[in-house]
């Protein structure tokens, strides 16, 4: 029998759980779950608390009802993993050994780390929603708002449900709109992207929508404190924005243990193969959910696809063989637009968000990034859908190879595309074989076994030691090559191209 | 993706003139980039361009504004005053480095 851990009963935890429990008997594998409490929160709730269309109590419910029997949930911090020894050890001294580990304890919101974000104000005129207490702050807070200014603010990315701080706004203006304080009130979004939105289209639409509903927009905002005696927010580059009421998304992190276990990047990420979630330093690691470094969003919805993925792959690791299945980073987001209506949002590694329609069994086809009633629904439907079908693992109408049917790409990436390889998976030095990497391409047909990348990587990959250069440290050996632009097809422009910045 | 002539050396970039082969860069390019964009470089520079050159070459990924104060030990406030303006995209740019990514 083997003994797998999964670290964090949140929605990836849970559903991995589930399926695995479903797919393996205990006499072949251990089970066990470790959260800090038995409180399991439904988190895209959270954006609606403030505006009083939840309860608080609709979005909680305990960890032990959605884990079948046969899991084993220990409730207790993790002090820190021991991954060379496979051991997890718990802030009340228990250790728990493991032949494989899932780590699926997400990212949260640190205040703390932005100064002044734990200042005076804090819970005065500084507020969030990014958990249950904080957007239960904000509504009283919103309650007692007579006008003035509004400001709603992202620290640093990435940060979870990326679309969340948009959805905000658009639902504040809304408010403000029905409680007649819109006229006198300034509503801003500051953001450190250089437009609303990461991705080039869906960046336009959304400006275009915030600039429709009168919301001034902020952007390259690199915040360096929260001034709570003037109520301002203060960028690196000196620039100011006053608030009477700020609604802030602080820094999302992932939890500390990482970095005492040594196994994160800056942020606390555990950096992980963009295919198959395999910890790049630890092959029986797999990362799950918000906590890793996949580059697509932080969502629920990727959760699920990369639980499916993981569970594809499952029997080939037990059987030591190579995991042929690989993610395409299709996320899929549903943006509340205010006034019952919403967008829906597609994209994966590759794709930019397109328009067109996502064929939806049982809701039907759903517009992708134009405003409708039936995506507002939606949205609303997949509260239960969570509840009731994602945590428990069961079949979802939605496929986790992205299908391009019915919807219409736009190139306008070319712009800002990244020039190098989104795979970010140099196969680190304790991985057990250089495997080849898999297709991710959204492929017409479904699956996508054993093909090998379909393109090297264009540049030669020094060794990729998990070892953090220093500054003064040596350079890469460069070798200086230039192009042979005889057998470059493409012209050759006699002058460089100057950026805008 | 054009190929541009820059210092009498074709190189490859993209739209927005961000290099897209690693190792066509060296410091003679890095400072030819850092003209184009009105940058005069200094000792402090170079530090800041080193770090990144060699943190990206183990991640294949630009460092972030973040990660270059966190892991280089350069305060974002002497980033933004070496690098006025767009100090990620800046740096990134005079480093012969994709543009960091705006994340997702
Ligand atoms: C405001 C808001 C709106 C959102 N809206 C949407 C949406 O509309 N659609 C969508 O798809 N997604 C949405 N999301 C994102 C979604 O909630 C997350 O992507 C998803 O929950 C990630 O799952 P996870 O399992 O990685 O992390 P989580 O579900 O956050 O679970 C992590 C678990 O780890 C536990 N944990 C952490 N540290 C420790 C420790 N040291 N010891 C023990 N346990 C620990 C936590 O208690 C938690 O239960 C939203 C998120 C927010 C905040």
């Amino acid at each position: 029998m083997k003994r797998l851990v999964i670290l964090g009963g949140g929605t990836a935890g849970t559903m991995v759980a589930n399926k695995l429990r479903a797919a393996y008997s205990q006499d072949e594998l251990a089970l066990t779950v470790v959260d800090l409490d038995d409180q399991h929160h439904y988190q895209p709730g959270y954006l609606f608390l403030p505006f009083g269309t939840y309860r608080a109590q609709q979005l909680v419910r305990s960890r032990h009802s959605f884990l079948p029997d046969g899991v084993d949930l220990v409730l207790c911090e993790i002090d820190r993993v021991d991954a060379p020894f496979k051991t997890v050890y718990l802030t009340d001294g228990r250790a728990l050994s493991y032949d494989y580990l899932i780590i699926a304890t997400g990212v949260q919101p640190r205040p703390e780390a932005t100064t002044g974000g734990d200042g005076p104000e804090v819970g005065v005129s500084v507020h969030s929603f990014y958990t249950l207490e904080a957007a239960k702050e904000l509504a009283e807070a919103l309650r007692r708002f007579r006008g003035g200014k509004l400001v709603v603010h992202i620290t640093d990315m990435p940060i979870k449900c990326p679309v969340a701080p948009l959805e905000f706004t658009f639902l504040a203006e809304e408010w403000l709109t029905k409680h007649g304080i819109r006229e006198k009130t300034e509503l801003t979004y500051v953001t450190p992207l250089d437009g609303a939105f990461t991705k080039p289209v869906a960046s336009r639409e959304l400006g275009t929508m915030l600039s429709e509903k009168g919301i001034h927009l902020e952007t390259d905002f690199t915040i360096e404190r929260i001034d709570n005696d003037a109520k301002e927010i203060v960028s690196y580059d000196d620039r100011r924005v006053p608030f009477d009421l700020l609604v802030t998304i602080p820094l999302n992190l992932g939890p500390d243990y990482i970095a005492r276990s040594g196994l994160g990047d800056d942020l606390n990420l555990v950096p992980c193969d963009q295919q198959t979630m395999q910890a790049l330093a630890h092959p029986d690691i797999f990362v799950l959910g918000d906590g890793g470094t996949l580059l697509t969003s932080k969502a629920g919805s990727v959760a699920h696809f990369a639980v499916d993925i993981f569970m594809e792959n499952f029997p080939a690791h037990l059987a030591g063989a190579e995991l042929t299945h690989g993610f395409d980073g299709h996320a899929n987001c549903f943006i509340e637009s205010g006034y019952g209506k919403g967008l829906l949002l597609g994209f994966n590694y590759d794709t930019q968000p397109y328009t067109g329609t996502f064929p939806a069994p049982l809701i039907g086809p759903l517009a992708l990034l134009k405003e409708s009633r039936l995506n507002h629904l939606a949205k609303l439907a997949f509260r239960w859908v969570y509840w009731n079908m994602l945590l428990r693992g069961r079949p979802l109408p939605f496929t986790n190879k992205m299908s391009l049917v019915g919807k219409r790409v736009e190139d306008a990436g070319s712009a800002s595309a990244q020039p190098m390889p989104a795979k970010a998976s140099a196969p680190a030095p304790l991985a057990a074989s250089p495997k080849p990497a898999p297709v991710r391409k959204p492929a017409p047909a479904r699956p996508s076994i054993g093909k090998p990348a379909a393109k090297p990587s264009p540049t030669p990959r020094p060794s990729a030691g998990p070892a953090t250069p220093t500054p003064s440290g040596p350079l890469p050996p460069d070798p200086r090559k230039g192009v042979d632009s005889t057998t470059d097809p493409s012209p050759v422009l006699p002058g460089p191209i100057k950026p805008t910045f | 993706m054009p190929t541009t002539m820059i210092g009498r050396r074709p190189i490859d970039v993209n739209d927005e003139g961000f290099l897209t082969a690693y190792d066509q860069w060296d410091e003679e390019l890095g400072a030819t980039l850092a003209e184009l964009i009105g940058l005069e470089l200094t000792d402090r520079h170079w530090q800041v361009l080193r770090f990144l050159r060699a943190d990206y070459a183990g991640r294949k990924e630009t460092a972030t504004l973040r990660r270059t104060s966190t892991l280089g030990g350069f305060g974002i406030k002497e980033l933004f005053t070496l690098f006025p303006g767009k100090p990620a995209k800046k740096m990134a740019y005079v480093a012969g480095l994709p543009k960091p990514k705006g994340c997702v």
